[in-house]
């Protein structure tokens, strides 16, 4: 199990630099940084001044490493619209972000699991089907357009939930269910076929010829199995989510850090772009690091040798 | 009807049908059979003819499309036929239990040996875990596996095939039971491992005064194991008796023709053709019409186009064929 963590963590690590690099490069993938931040009446003495205090005039890996090791702090600078440090920014708007990202996490688990467990086991059935339908109607379906049809149905047509905003937990009942239910056809899926190949596995057969329970068949020896692989994708899911979050806030109108993150697009604020999005790529492979020990915890093979 | 003191099994009819889209397929066609206390009965019989669907139905674990149908299916004098499923799982591990062909995937990889030994007893008795414990250290070491407390904190991934067919079998006692049902115990495993798990499997029935029910297509297997032995083709039992009266007169052309072309005990694999009687076995889908056999029997005539009877050659002896036992020539040599 140790061997197996510090592998892991030494695979994020590299991931995570890896990333760094990526996000870094952003700020020239725009053409010249110093140009676009001195805007367009600039003259070039201006953005030769701009391009020296910036330190821009550096070699771009010395650049790289003093970013790397500001970042490392927390220090991603001044936000270029509010003249604020970018920390400050995030930090007050990533609480709404994570509350939507969990509560749509625990939606979309709380509604798939069962679902996909009862579609294995009756499989056919009105359940499997209705689950099936689910899946593909949520598949079919963009987000952005089932967020209108909801915030028509429930804000306008019988007004019980707010359409905008982030002062109470009503704000976020509609965003959580279009960004979670975006997420379920995958797990659902996942959850049917596991179950179904765990519950025609030989050890299910013995678990039921020792006189075992239904119950205790069901979940103690078929869900622990075929639940594996949706952690995994629980981990992937959630990365998605916080991509769909810049989407899900901007329609909404949540103050989180998925609207900043649209925002600052739009603004061309480039140390806030780069600071969320580094943020959301650490979120995420932190999540996969945690997934990976849940599983190993789950399956011995992965943990004992 | 008096019931005979102590335990059996009896089985009168058995039938087992799987709806399948072109047409039902008939895969137990009324058998019946008799397993009386310290006894083992043999079932034996080439691939695909209804051995391990037989088993199957005994422990009211066939698949959820299969229909079973019996006269009278009792242990020990309870009718198996009129418990619910709730009921069953109580007899199932307790008076009653089974080990599978499959040793490598019949054990649950997340759990420990030791997790899984005891719930065996656990579901059945109102025990705590360390006396659970202690009879599964008891129940290991019976098995001839070493270092018992130690493995039980083993994962089965860790345990070779051998030693995870040990385990099956200590799961299986673990409640004692009248019955231990073993579906081909030992084709996945090799040659000399084979040799120690049937070793174990007497030692074991001597000592706990089990019934055994033996299911294989190795006649070798038989020859060491059984008292007495089903014959199985095509869904039906062709021919019964002791192991000694079978192997020295077999009655059955098809007994004749596995007798003849026996392999050298061990050495058949699964799936592969008992010896080597020419022809194939006929579609179980729908009725048979006749002897089932008819096909590959050097004997068949005209006769054998309907229903051969069961022909009564004595107490527990019974041959399904029209001919006079003492009629049936030699078989050629395949
Ligand atoms: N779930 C199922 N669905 C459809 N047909 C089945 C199913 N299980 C078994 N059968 C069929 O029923 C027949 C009897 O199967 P069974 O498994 O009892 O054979 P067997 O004698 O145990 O063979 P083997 O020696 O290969 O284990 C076979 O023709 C098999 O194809
Ligand atoms: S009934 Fe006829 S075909 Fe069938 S085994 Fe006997 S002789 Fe052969
Ligand atoms: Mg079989």
């Amino acid at each position: 199990m140790l061997v197996y963590t510090a592998k892991r963590i030494v695979l994020a690590i590299l991931v995570a630099l890896t990333i760094s690099m990526l996000v870094f490069s952003l700020l020239y993938l725009s053409g010249d940084p110093a140009t676009a931040l001195a805007g367009e009446s600039a003259t070039s003495d201006d953005i030769e001044k701009i391009r020296q205090a910036y330190g821009f005039d550096r070699p771009v890996w010395v650049q790289y490493l003093s970013w790397l090791g500001n970042a490392a702090q927390g220090e991603f600078g001044n936000s270029l619209y509010f003249r604020l440090p970018v920390w400050e920014l995030i930090l007050e708007r990533l609480p709404t972000t994570m509350t939507l990202g969990v509560s749509a996490m625990t939606f979309a688990i709380v509604l798939s699991i069962p679902l996909g467990v009862l579609a294995a086991m009756f499989p056919n059935s009105l359940i499997d089907r209705t689950a099936l339908f689910m899946a593909v109607v949520g598949q079919a379906m963009p987000s952005f357009w089932f967020a209108l049809m909801l915030i028509v149905l429930f804000a306008f047509t019988w007004p019980v939930l707010p359409a905008s905003g982030s002062d109470t937990w009503r704000h976020f009942v509609l965003p959580t269910i279009v960004l979670g239910y975006y997420a379920t056809p995958a797990f659902m899926r996942l959850t049917r076929t596991g179950m179904l190949d765990v519950l025609s596995s030989d050890y299910i057969r013995t678990a039921r010829a020792k006189g075992l329970r239904p119950w205790t068949v069901l979940f103690k020896h078929a869900l622990r199995n075929a639940i594996i692989p949706v952690v995994s994708l629980a981990a992937v899911q959630f990365g998605f989510m916080l991509g769909g979050s810049v989407i899900i806030e901007t329609v909404f109108a949540l103050h989180g850090a998925g609207f900043l993150a649209w925002e600052s697009i739009s603004r061309s604020d480039f140390p806030t772009v780069q600071a969320i999005l580094l943020l959301f790529s650490l979120l995420y492979i932190v999540l996969t690091f945690l997934a990976d020990l849940l599983n190993a915890w789950l399956d011995p093979r992965i943990r004992v040798g | 009807m008096t019931e005979p003191a102590g335990f059996s099994l009896d089985v009168e009819n058995l039938t087992v049908s799987i709806p399948l889209a072109a047409g039902t397929l008939r895969a137990v066609r009324g058998i019946s059979f008799r397993v009386n206390q310290g006894e083992t009965l043999c079932i034996v019989g080439e691939s695909g003819c209804g051995k391990s669907l037989t088993s199957l139905a005994l422990m009211g674990l066939l698949p959820a499309k299969a229909v079973r149908g019996a006269d009278r299916l009792t242990l020990n004098g309870v009718d198996l036929t009129a418990l619910s499923e709730r009921q069953m799982s109580d007899v199932r591990g307790e008076s009653m239990a089974m080990i599978f062909q499959e040793p490598m995937t019949s054990l649950n990889p997340a759990y420990t040996i030791g997790n899984q030994l005891e719930e065996a007893l656990r579901r059945h008795r109102p025990v705590s875990r360390a006396e659970a414990r202690e009879r599964a250290i008891h129940l290991l070491e019976k098995v001839g596996i070493t270092a018992a407390a130690s493995r039980l904190q083993q994962y089965p991934h860790q345990l070779s095939g051998g030693l995870r067919q040990r385990v099956m079998i200590a799961m299986a006692l673990m409640c004692g039971p009248d019955l231990l049902i073993c579906d081909e115990p030992t084709t996945a495993l090799d040659v000399t491992i084979q040799a120690q798990i049937l070793h174990l499997l007497r030692d074991l029935q001597r000592e706990f005064h089990m019934a055994i029910i033996l299911i294989t297509h190795d006649l070798g297997v038989v020859a060491r194991m059984a008292d007495r032995v089903a014959v199985m083709y095509a869904g039906e039992i062709v021919e019964t008796g002791t192991a000694a009266e079978v192997f020295a007169a077999p009655s059955h052309p098809y007994t004749k023709g596995l007798l003849q072309c026996i392999p050298i005990p061990g050495r058949t694999k699964r799936g592969e053709h008992l010896g080597s009687i020419p022809g194939v076995v006929p579609s179980l889908i729908g009725e048979i019409a006749g002897c089932a056999f008819a096909n590959r029997c050097p004997h068949a005539a005209d006769a054998c186009r309907s229903e051969p009877p069961a022909r009564d050659l004595g107490p527990g002896r019974m041959v399904r064929c029209v001919l006079e036992p003492g009629a049936v020539p030699q078989m050629e040599p395949a």
